[in-house]
């Protein structure tokens, strides 16, 4: 099964990178953006007997190393 | 007395931390490689700075969980000394021992210049080398080095005395607003910090790289002697 994991930013960490791209944004004209936040997807796949299952592995692994808790949060998201 | 320092694959700074402690003692730690799966008999554990696993997912993620760090985080649950310096003070929170962690610098660069730290840990042997509120010239090379913490972290690790070092300036100035002073954004300028029983330290500048005259100065001898009195 195809997992995908969302990892982002938790909510009032600071996103450096966001900041410069919002800038380069705004300097090409695209004024309207705002809120720009830089986030990483890992794509993988496990064995799993079904998407609940596969949802748990993802969700461990990014538990244990795809996502750093202190300041991330993530998604997990299952497709067969 | 046995210092181990601790080499990662992308590890490029323990030859700088090896000499630092042979200046300080006149004796030349061990280098241990990260598939070794036991630290018994050393007194201090070292993980210098560097790109261990080249960075990749997030600065030493990935080294946070190799067979050594199993046997580091059991040593340091006994009561052993661990010091944490640039990538390994990132490894260090990675591996949760200790609090917070190491964004982007706030001026999304890559530093590499000299800064200025105030000493204010208390009780630990990583300060111990410096009268509390000294201030020291240390050269910093990062682009992961801003330190975050939630606030009621950040509270508690300053009211415990276990900030270990802040960014100033050359007069002991601290400015968190000022990125000259407080040169890659951290919280509340934390430039290092303390485990809770004081035994484990991780800091982002590099004092073992001022250790001796002909590097242009012994500005950060007095980590090495404070450490090595400490350990006795």
């Amino acid at each position: 099964m195809k997992v995908r994991v969302f990892v982002y930013l938790k909510n009032g960490v600071l996103d450096p990178q966001g900041k410069a791209v919002e800038h380069a944004l705004h300097s090409l004209g695209f004024e309207e953006a705002s809120d720009v936040r830089i986030s990483r997807v890992v794509d993988l796949h496990v064995k799993a007997n079904d998407a609940a299952a596969a949802k748990e592995q993802g969700e461990k692994m990014a538990r244990v190393l795809l996502a750093n808790e202190v300041i991330e949060d993530f998604r997990v998201e299952v497709s067969a | 007395m046995k210092i181990g320092i601790v080499v990662f694959p992308g590890t490029n700074r323990e030859r700088d931390m090896a000499q630092a402690f042979q200046v300080a003692s006149g004796k030349a730690p061990q280098m241990l490689w990260h598939q070794q799966d036991n630290v018994d008999g050393f007194d201090l554990i070292v993980l210098p700075g560097g790109f261990s696993f080249g960075d990749y997912l997030r600065s030493g993620a990935m080294a946070a969980h190799s067979p050594i760090m199993r046997a580091v985080r059991q040593f340091a649950e006994k009561g052993g000394y661990v010091l944490g310096v640039c990538n390994g003070f990132q490894l260090l929170t990675e591996a949760q021992m200790l609090p917070g962690a190491l964004l982007r610098n706030a001026g999304m660069r890559f530093l590499s210049q000299d800064c200025h730290l105030k000493v204010e840990g208390r009780d630990s042997i990583f300060t111990a080398g410096w009268e509390r509120g000294a201030v020291f010239r240390a050269p910093l090379a990062h682009g992961d080095g801003n330190y975050t913490a939630a606030p009621e972290v950040l509270d508690q690790l300053e009211g415990e005395g276990r900030v270990a070092f802040r960014y100033c300036d050359a007069a002991g100035q601290v400015k968190h607003h000022d990125a000259h002073v407080n040169m890659n954004g951290s919280a509340r300028s934390i430039a290092g910090v303390l485990s809770e029983n004081r035994r484990v330290c991780g800091l982002m500048p590099h004092p073992e790289n001022l250790t001796e005259d002909i590097l242009g100065g012994t500005d950060g001898l007095p980590l090495f002697n404070g450490i090595l009195e400490g350990l006795g």
